[in-house]
Parts: structure tokens; sequence; C-alpha cells
């Protein structure tokens, strides 16, 4: 794969230093609770209705990882916020997703897709923190590389099946991979770095099964870790966090 | 609540029930779950799915909620090859032979337990 | 024995009527129906509460929505199941269903307009399917009642989280106890509704009792319903929005105001609120889906083809 060209932030914007701890589970809630939201989207409107329940426990999966990385980086941040705090009252320029989480869900290629590419990055993120020195954050690890595992074994079945399925799947399914694409590299930046070569063998594997090429284009874009996103984050934060913007300080 | 949706004034009541089938229809799977070790597979329900894989994948999230530990058999229903009794009288009455019954015998009770 | 003869007797004896013995054809297409025009609310149902998923105020209530939004997909699932045991397709009742030919429970027809409406969906809606759930158990076709035995384990938490979530309403801010009140009374009336039209005028009820496929009458479910959830509206300090509702002593049954028909009539035509956006959400997520379906059967023939 060619070497990216990566399209980022302002010229002059500190980066925010993931490697904190606190930010970095901050980071890694994000990125389930934004893609935890994509897939709510799809509740009612999946193409049948066994794999209505299938994306709506994958949702439920990504939601409970957020609220537990919330409900940690708060304990260890120490001045008093939980996962709501984090959710909820936050402005888009402090989100630390990567942008691909929050692109819009498409159609079901699109959502297959990217799936995949954040699935099989995040088994090997969870298994790398299973190892964690910090004990809450590598129970919560195992907890989530179990269902990660599940997670790529959805998509990449589903992937395949689109790709090798009839000539429209394969049409939509090849978009979505030439559009999903330069979201990829934000993945593997700063300590991540380590996962790419295991996640570039399992993706090519499943492309090639599913007979869909890897787009020979260098364009990537970044900056959702520095809280840069796309124009798609606004308006989901926008409906998720209405109810707490319009009603402040109460209970529900 | 009622889920027998009445029938309005001037609506046929005419029970329709045919419609085509599409050509892209998932053919159902039975399934069968085994939620520990130490039972047997109990038959649970039936699901739609294009193949065998995505038919065991779709009775993990279905049927057991991805429960530690089930085992999960899916066959499709056409494979399903049935008995039905159609009359009690086809039925031989296992009554009929006694003698395969513990109770037809007696045994002492300076035996012991038997 | 003839096989009427033996119908009859497994109904009378409250043994169960399975798949494959002999039935009234009547009974069999009632029971279709019923069956399909539960699952099918099941489904449509996803709409309304699945409509405030990314609006609920905090994570744990988005949490708790879709679960029970996806259960009760799994729900409509389970009743498919069953009624395809009689000898239709899932896809064809659902063509029905399309078609505008089956129908769905009438309370899905209202639109969810605030939070307060998914707290109140559950206490009221659950509430009423909770009171017919426990019936149906022990309706006399077997495939029905066990999938509605597997339904009610699974409901529990239902009606537990919506009463809850209008409890922290209802001694929260004057906004969050007004939100509430204004939900119940747009919700009041079409949860008496979804108990039917008087066993009166009711063509279905008699042969239903008899063939225990209806185990109780219309007008004793809605009785025991508002029976139960009077106190529960008294408990939260909401006022229930029926001028005639009061307490009878001689009956031991609260007496209460008359359904307006007019609007029940026109909700069960098709001429409800949100009739028509349900139907076309459906449709619309069916038909968006058809490539994926063919998809998936295209790649199965493909493998099928390679292994033989």
């Amino acid at each position: 794969m060619s070497e990216p060209v990566i399209s980022t932030a302002p010229q002059g914007a500190p980066p925010s230093d993931v490697s904190d701890p606190v930010l970095s589970l901050v980071a890694h809630a994000d990125d389930n609770l934004i893609l935890a939201e994509r897939l709510g989207e799809w509740i009612s409107r999946a193409p049948e209705l066994e794999e209505d329940i299938a994306i709506g426990n994958i949702a439920l999966d990504h939601l409970g990882v957020a609220r537990a990385l919330y409900t940690h980086a708060g304990q260890l941040e120490g001045m008093g916020r939980g996962e709501d705090d984090f959710a909820m009252r936050r402005p888009e320029r402090g989100f630390l997703n990567v942008l691909l989480v929050e692109q819009p869900n498409g159609d079901f290629a699109h959502t297959m897709v990217r799936g995949l590419f954040f699935d099989a990055y995040q088994v090997e993120l969870w298994a790398d923190l299973s190892g964690s020195g910090d004990a809450t954050l590598s129970g919560i690890a195992g907890r989530a590389l179990k269902e990660a595992r599940y997670h790529l074994l959805h998509t990449s079945s589903w992937v395949i099946r689109l790709g090798d399925g009839t000539d429209e799947s394969h049409r939509r399914a090849q978009r979505a991979v030439d559009v999903m694409w330069r979201y990829t590299a934000e993945m593997f930046e700063g300590a991540a770095s380590g996962y790419r070569d295991i996640w570039e063998k399992v993706i090519g594997d499943v492309l090639d099964e599913a007979r869909l090429q890897i787009p020979d284009d260098p364009y990537q874009r970044s900056g959702g870790r520095r809280g840069f996103h796309s124009e798609h984050l606004g308006p989901l934060l926008a409906e998720m966090q209405w109810m707490q913007r319009s009603h402040p300080g109460l209970t529900w | 609540m009622t889920y027998e949706v009445p029938v309005a004034p001037g609506e046929s009541s005419e029970i329709e029930e045919t419609a085509d089938l599409a050509i892209e229809a998932w053919p159902m799977w039975e399934v069968f779950v085994r939620a520990r070790r130490g039972i047997s597979h109990v038959h649970i329900g039936s699901l739609h799915a294009a193949d065998a894989e995505s038919a065991l994948q779709n009775a993990r999230d279905v049927y057991t909620r991805r429960g530690e530990g089930a085992s999960l058999w899916v066959v499709r229903s056409s494979e399903i090859h049935t008995f039905e009794p159609d009359d009690i009288s086809d039925f031989v009455d296992a009554n009929e032979k006694p003698y395969r019954l513990a109770t037809a015998y007696e045994i002492p009770d300076e035996v012991g337990h038997m | 024995m003839i096989p009427e003869d033996r119908f009859d007797a497994i109904v009378a004896a409250e043994d169960k009527v399975e798949p494959a013995d002999w039935m009234p054809e009547d009974y069999r297409k009632t029971l279709i129906r019923q069956i399909a025009q539960h699952a099918h609310s099941e489904i449509i149902g996803m709409q309304p509460e699945g409509n405030w998923i990314s609006r609920a105020p905090t994570l744990h209530r988005k949490a708790i929505l879709m679960a029970k939004v996806q259960d009760e997909a799994g729900h409509g699932l389970y009743l498919y199941s069953a009624a395809e045991t009689l000898g239709v397709d899932r896809d064809q009742l659902q063509t029905l269903l399309h078609q505008g030919k089956h129908k769905y429970s009438s309370i899905f027809n209202y639109p969810t307009l605030s939070w307060a409406d998914i707290g109140t969906i559950g206490w009221l809606v659950d509430g009423a399917a909770i009171t017919n759930q426990v019936m149906l158990t022990r309706c006399s076709y077997g495939p029905y009642a066990r999938a509605m035995v597997r339904i009610c384990k699974e409901e529990s938490f239902h009606q537990r989280q919506g009463y809850e979530s209008l409890i922290r309403l209802c001694s929260g801010s004057p906004e969050q106890k007004a939100m509430a009140q204004d939900a119940l009374d747009r919700w009041w009336w079409p949860s008496l509704m979804m108990f039917g039209p008087h066993d009166t005028d009711s063509t279905h009820t008699e042969q239903s009792m008899e063939w225990k496929i209806k185990r109780v009458a219309n007008d004793d479910l809605r009785q025991q319903f508002v029976d139960m959830t009077v106190p529960q509206a008294d408990f939260l300090g909401l006022r229930i929005p029926d001028s005639e509702l009061r307490w009878n002593e001689e009956r031991g049954h609260y007496d209460f105001g008359e359904i307006d028909w007019d609007e029940f009539w026109a909700v069960v035509k098709g001429n409800g609120p949100m009739n028509r956006d349900r139907i076309e959400h459906k449709v619309h997520a069916w038909d968006e889906g058809s490539w994926v379906r063919e998809a998936a059967m295209a790649h199965a023939a493909k493998q099928e083809a390679a292994t033989t």
C-alpha cells in the first residue's frame, strides 16, 4: 500500500496528547460511542429482521464499552466527571474519536465496510490493552476483545457476501471501500502504529476473498484525535446532546 | 390489549393470506440450543438466513443474546423429516407390553434397592 | 375418532393443538392473521420508540431503550416463526402488511413527541400488553403459547423501566412533570383503545373464545387494565384525562368514560396520525434492503456450487 498523504489539522494547532492515560481512555470511548450512535440509526431499518437484531446488539456492545471507559476515565481524572459529562457536555472540538466512526452510514455496504475496518483495529487494540497494568482497563479490554472478535466475524462475513454476491452488491461494496479507505490510516497514529501490519493482513485477506480492490490512492484524512472532525460529527452531537442541553442539570 | 385488530365497518372480513414470495427470500432454519453441558439440545425456534454460517450467527444474536457456552445447531427447515401421530390408535400402546416396566417385577425387600 | 372431534377434544382438555394436527380452516386462518398481526405490532412498535434512541437524555436511558427495542424485534421474530408453522412464509406476511391487508395494533399509529412518551409507552402500552400476554400463554395453539411464554420472560423489564422513568420525571422539575402529564394526556385514550371494541361490537370474540385463542373478553381486559393503572397514576401524581373516572364501591371496579369510537375506527381504517408513516418507513427499509438480501442468496449459491 502506498505511503499515506495525510490531510490534517490547521497549522499551528496543538495536538491533544492522547498518550495521556485519561485522554487515551476518552478517545477510545468516543470511538465506541460515536459508532454506537451510527449503528443505532439502523434499528428498524436493516435489510432483514435478523440483521436488525444483530446490528442492535453490536451497537449495545459499543455503547457498553464507551460507558465503561468514560466511567474509568472520570475516576482517573478525579474531577467528578461521569459518563454523561463526557458524552453530553463536551463540544464537537472536544471529541477525540477517529474520523472513520463518524462517517454516515450510507448504504448497508458502507456500514459493513466501515465496521470491518474499525473492528479489525479494535481486535488488535483490545488484545493489546488486555495486558494493561491498569486492572480496570484490562478488564474492560478483555470483554471488549470478545465482542470485537464477534463484530469482526459479522462485518467481514458481510463484506465477503457483498463483494462476492451480485454485480450490484459488488459495485456498492467497492464504492464503500473507495470512500472509507481514506479514514483508515488515522487509526494507527501514535502508539497504535504497532497494529498496522496485522490489520493490513487481516483486511487484505478479507478484501481478497470479497474480490474487492484496495484503492491505489495515497490520500488519507486525519485530525479526529485532535478534535478536528469532519462535518458529520456536529449534527450527530446536536441530536445526541439535545435533551441535556435544552434541559440542563436535571436527572432522567 | 388485542392483536386481533378489529374489522372496520365497510371493510372486508375475508382473511387474506396469500402473497407472492420474492426471489431473494431467505430460507427458514430451525434452531436447537444446548444452554449448558449435561443437557441435550432443545428446539427453540426458527429464523431466516441465506446460508448456514449466517444462520448460526443470527441464532446466537436472536436466541442466546450471545450467552457464553451455549451450543447451537441449525438445520434447514426443509431437512427436518417428521412423523406425526395421525390418530391415537396408530400407536401401539406401551402398556400392552407390561413386561417392559420395572413395576411388573416383585423383588423382596431384603435384596435392597433395585 | 373423526378429525373435528379430536380437535374439539384437544381444545376442551386444555391441551395444545400442534402444527401437524388437523384443524378447522378458519381456526388456521384466524391464527395466522392474529399471530402475524401480533408480530407486525412488535416490529412497527420499534419505530415510535426507536425515534428517541439518538435523543435519549442519558447513556443509561439510551442503553435501556436500545435493549427494549431489540427485544421487540426478537419478539416479532419469535411470533413470525410461530405463524410460519401454519404454512405461510414470513415474507408473505410482511407483504400483506406492506399492502395494508394485515394490520397491527393501533397504538403505534400515534407519534412520540417528547421523552416522556417513552416512559409512558413502557408504562401503559407494555402494561396493556402484559395483561394480554399472560392470557395468550394459555392459548390453544402450541407454538403461539410457547412463543408467549418466552416473550413474557423477557418482557419483565419493559414496563418497569418506563414507569421508573416517569417516577423520575414526576419527582423532577415542574417542566419534567408537565412533560409527563402531557404524555399521559395524549396516550391514555389510545391505550384504552388497544383492547379493541366492546365485545358486543366485535365479530371475532365469540369464535375466538370457543377455540381458546382468546381467553378473556375485551371489556374485561380493559377493566383489568384500568383498575391496575389508576393507582399507578395516583402514585405519580398525574391526572388521568377522564372526567368520568371514579371508583365504584358496589362493583369493586373503576367506572370510566366512553372511548371516542370515531377516532378508534378512523385509526383502524388507516387514517390515524402515523399510519402512513409507519408503513412507508417499513416498506422503504424493505425495498432498500432488497439488493442486500439478493447478495446473500447469490453468495450462498456460489458457495454451494463451489462445494458440489
